[in-house]
């Protein structure tokens, strides 16, 4: 028996179980990898690097490289200095990317490695560039690693150089390319130019040729990020993942920012749409009209399948927050949401959430996988909702368990379908019926099974 | 070698062509060059990888959350009793912990879990941040051990202390330990402890059975299914099989030292090395009958494999491979077990290979074989097209890298699928590689085939 969780609580000063978040470098990994050749480095022991690259690997099945100063016991006690300025050489030498983006890790934060001056003192070869995001493993999770690292792309090369662009800004979130992609297609379809950075779309969904490319087509431009510095609008889709980045091009080069939730489901991502109808004075297309008639169509045809259903959900905060937001437009009972990732905000949101739908549900941010499974055994819900981890959950407790979030280890495919936008919904409501629909065929009795459902 | 282009300068010592003239030895053992993408992990993750077996331990991992959430269950060993191994615990740490120190957190979460698992053992591994703040993990062991009356173990893992090789050592430090807690009588029991696998997908249980056919008791098994009260017993065997040497020699030299137990390296990966393997473990018993035995039964299990592996062989017949593995002893085996299906291995390297595992690799692969040792993609990319590989043998993130040049590729790592050692794993293997090297997948590649006959419609 695989299931280790007692049903009774206990207080726990010391002790993580079974964690729903993993540490910062790794979101900024993913994030540098969202810019064209971009060759993210992680600043600290070579066991970090490897340990993202592998997590990365087996969530989109891709190859992701990454390279590492690969710190020994001199390099912690004297710094990392030379180990920094090693890289910068070797990897222009060797790797040739356009853009090292170094991020820090818990040991290079605790010894107090200046990574700025380190890279002022380092030979970077004419119209290449390295720029850097602090990434301390002990604060916040891999959304606030992915979070910094844009504000790094922003401080290092976004510019506003006087000459208005017309564009928006889009940045995407800690979301899967599909997802990225679906959010540059709406916005095509509003006839609205934009710049997304980051944007891992072509970079971690690279189409298999029989060569490999370390630099895939893929990804952010330098010359698009710097623009972004003259764009009209920053749309940061999601709060903890994008935020930051928007606020930032707002200091920086005075663009506005528009923060909204990640557009996942039926409201968010009419409030996705409404921001760029304004922002481009375009009326909304017959082709995305009649996407959302199918997405209403699909809500009404299939209510009946998952209405009053309790379910759980857990992952990255700005995924669940929107996911919340969307399952309660179906009618189900989000009984608990939970979140690795520390932050109030993301709490005081969903509670409200609940508070509007009359739920009586819980909520917890900075929790653990233990105290969702102790939640369930003590009242368990007909659905779990989140990332491969919960599989023992779903496991232990025999329920259905729909596979969204990040990380997902145990199944294929996900990264090229999208969440987001209409069709994403779409998708979403099939994954959450058909999880519901085949446990109802399972368990039937001969007699009680049903043709027409 | 002359011909190597877009190889960092530095890195060309660790990477020869075998020729007839060849001179020179593959360098290796040696810290990987900050910059490179390097394949290899740190200190914690060999420790880790080598106690994660252990079933009825809970380990906890000190550090901020990363190191935990990335080692949550990923060894794919399995269990015939308790599941704590398969949990995550860690203290979590945060900046607060950072600056004050994190004993305070780790005590608390050593007496948290002793109420909620009431386990007998636990190991605290240490990580990088841990090792620079300076936290007495000894200290606060050893007073947990008083108050709680059980074991609890410090392993040294920071990450930037060294390779992946020393946090194998630091494990078997923590093993040896754990052999000394009690003081055993001089009585040996006529059995063998058996050193280096993980039970992945069940491997060590081949193994055993093996072992009980031929009538070889079995004392410990490090560690894969590993229990805390079998790990005491170890010194009382009288001899010690090490599969995985990389992980293992350094305990089985300890053990020899320390318990006078004579150790023999074995590897039951292919017919040939797990009949070799089976022979010398019980050749070492000096029964006659039983060597007969013995070779009577591994007669038997190798023709019933053998009509099986020569299918597979017609399949495969001509087909070049590359391999990239942990450590040097595996590739060895597995040069070997591609011979034996008509495939020529055309490029071998290593992580943590040692001088003289490097030797033999070169004494039984072709002239023009590639050996490298802690490569990189942008390497084996290079090498594979030169070769023209057709299969690459790896772990997890090797694994997209092949598959984007077009390359088969069988994990032979954690994520294996199947067990891969002793008979019936020879034909899983060679099962497994027929199945992606002639998957149909292949034939789709590029946009050539457009205009492929094969690919056009059906003709009524």
């Amino acid at each position: 028996m695989l299931d280790c969780t007692p049903k009774e609580y206990k207080d726990r000063k010391g002790l993580t179980i079974n964690p729903a978040k993993t540490c910062q470098p790794v979101g900024a990994m993913y994030a540098a990898l969202g810019i064209h050749k971009c060759l993210p480095h992680s600043h600290g022991s070579q066991g970090c690097c490897a340990y993202h690259r592998k997590f990365l690997t087996r969530h989109f099945r891709d190859p992701v490289v990454a390279s590492t100063s690969s710190f020994t016991e001199g390099a912690s006690v004297f710094g990392g200095g030379s180990n920094l300025k090693t890289s910068i050489k070797n990897i222009f030498e060797i790797y040739n990317p356009d853009v090292i983006a170094v991020h820090t890790t818990c040991l290079s934060e605790t010894i107090g490695d200046d990574i700025p001056t380190y890279i002022m003192q380092s030979k970077i070869p004419e119209g290449k560039l390295v720029i850097h995001a602090n990434t301390p493993s002990y604060q916040g999770s891999h959304m606030t690693g992915f979070s910094n690292m844009v504000k790094g792309m922003v401080r290092y090369i976004s510019k506003n150089s006087g000459v208005a662009n017309n564009k928006v800004n889009l940045i995407p979130g800690f979301v899967n390319p599909a997802d990225m992609r679906e959010v540059k297609r709406l916005t095509k379809l509003m006839k609205q130019d934009f710049i997304m950075f980051p944007d891992t779309s072509g970079v971690l969904d690279a189409p298999l040729s029989g060569k490999y490319e370390m630099y895939p087509k893929g990804g952010a431009k330098v010359s698009d990020i710097e623009d972004a510095g003259n764009s009209k609008l920053t749309l940061a889709l999601g709060k903890f993942a994008s935020a930051d980045g928007a606020y930032e091009l707002e200091n920086k080069c005075k663009v506005l920012p528009e923060i909204l939730k990640t557009p996942i489901g039926i409201s968010a991502t009419d409030r996705f749409i409404t921001a760029l109808k304004d922002i481009s004075g375009n009326e909304v297309p017959y082709e995305i009209e009649e996407e959302r008639g199918q997405l209403v169509d699909i809500m009404v045809d299939n209510h009946y399948h998952y209405h009053g259903k309790k379910v759980a959900i857990f992952g990255d905060p700005d995924l669940v927050i929107a996911l919340t937001e969307f399952v309660i437009s179906l009618g189900m009972i989000p009984k608990y949401v939970l979140t690795g990732t520390p932050g109030d905000t993301f709490t005081k949101e969903v509670n409200q959430m609940h508070e509007n739908a009359g739920i009586d549900g819980k909520v917890k941010a900075l929790g653990d996988l233990f105290t969702l499974h102790q939640w369930i055994k003590n009242e368990s819900v007909d659905l779990l909702i989140g990332s491969t981890h919960g599989k023992y959950i779903a496991k232990a407790e025999d329920i259905p368990f729909v596979r969204i979030g990040f990380p997902i280890l145990d199944r294929g495919v996900h990264s090229y379908m999208p969440i987001v936008g209409y069709k994403g919904a779409m998708r979403i409501i099939e994954l959450i019926s058909n999880a519901l629909l085949d446990r109802q065929d399972r368990e039937a009795a001969d007699e009680d099974l049903e043709l027409i459902m | 070698m002359d011909n190597i282009v877009e190889i960092l300068d530095e890195r060309k010592d660790f990477i020869i062509c075998k020729s007839s003239s060849n001179k020179k030895n593959v360098k290796c053992e040696k810290e990987s060059i900050a910059g490179s993408i390097s394949q290899r992990a740190c200190v914690y993750c060999g420790a880790r990888v080598v106690l994660n077996p252990i079933t009825d331990a809970i380990h906890i991992v000190h550090g901020p959350i990363g190191c935990a959430s990335y080692t949550w269950d990923i060894r794919g060993s399995l269990s015939s009793g308790s599941n704590f191994y398969r949990n995550s615990f860690s203290t979590d740490l945060k900046e607060r912990d950072v600056i004050f120190g994190g004993e305070k957190k780790l005590k608390s979460a050593i007496d948290e879990i002793v109420l909620g698992y009431k386990p007998k053992l636990i190991f605290i591994y240490s990580t990088c941040i841990v090792g620079v703040i300076g936290d007495d993990l000894e200290a606060v062991c050893k007073e947990a051990e008083k108050k709680h009356n059980i074991t609890v173990i410090p392993i040294q893992s920071s990450g930037f202390i060294g390779n992946k090789s020393m946090g194998y050592k630091a494990a078997c430090n923590a093993l040896l330990r754990i052999m000394k807690l009690t003081k055993l009588n001089n009585e040996k029991i006529k059995g063998i402890n058996i050193l280096g696998d993980f039970n992945l997908a069940g491997e060590m249980w081949i193994i055993t059975k093996y072992l009980k056919i031929l009538g070889i008791n079995v004392v410990t098994k490090f560690t894969g299914d590993g229990k805390f009260e079998e790990i005491k017993k170890a010194p009382k065997a009288v001899l010690n099989i090490v599969q995985c040497a990389g992980s293992m020699t350094y305990l089985a030299k300890e053990m020899e030292a320390e318990f006078g137990i004579p150790f023999i390296k074995v590897s039951f990966f292919g017919l040939e090395d797990t009949k070799r393997s089976l022979l010398d473990i019980v050749r070492y018993f000096k029964d006659e009958s039983k060597i007969k035995f013995a070779k009577e039964f591994i007669k038997r299990e190798i023709n019933k494999a053998t009509p099986l592996l020569e299918k597979y062989k017609q399949k495969l017949n001509g087909k070049k491979a590359a391999i990239y593995v942990g450590g040097g002893f595996k590739a060895i085996s597995l040069i070997r077990q591609f011979e034996n299906l008509g495939i020529e291995t055309v490029i071998v390297g290593t992580q943590t290979g040692k001088k003289d595992e490097y030797e033999i690799i070169e004494s039984i692969t072709q002239k023009g074989t590639v050996i490298l040792d802690d490569t990189n993609p942008t390497e084996l990319e290079k090498f594979i097209k030169e070769k023209q590989a057709d299969i690459l043998v790896g772990g997890v993130k090797e694994r997209p890298l092949a598959y984007k040049l077009g390359v088969a590729f069988c994990d032979h790592n954690h994520e294996r699928k199947h067990p891969l050692c002793g008979f019936e794993g020879a034909l899983n293997f060679a099962k497994e590689i027929d199945l992606t090297i002639n998957s149909p997948v292949w034939r789709y590649l590029g946009s050539e085939s457009y205009g492929k006959k094969e690919f056009c419609k059906f003709e009524y």
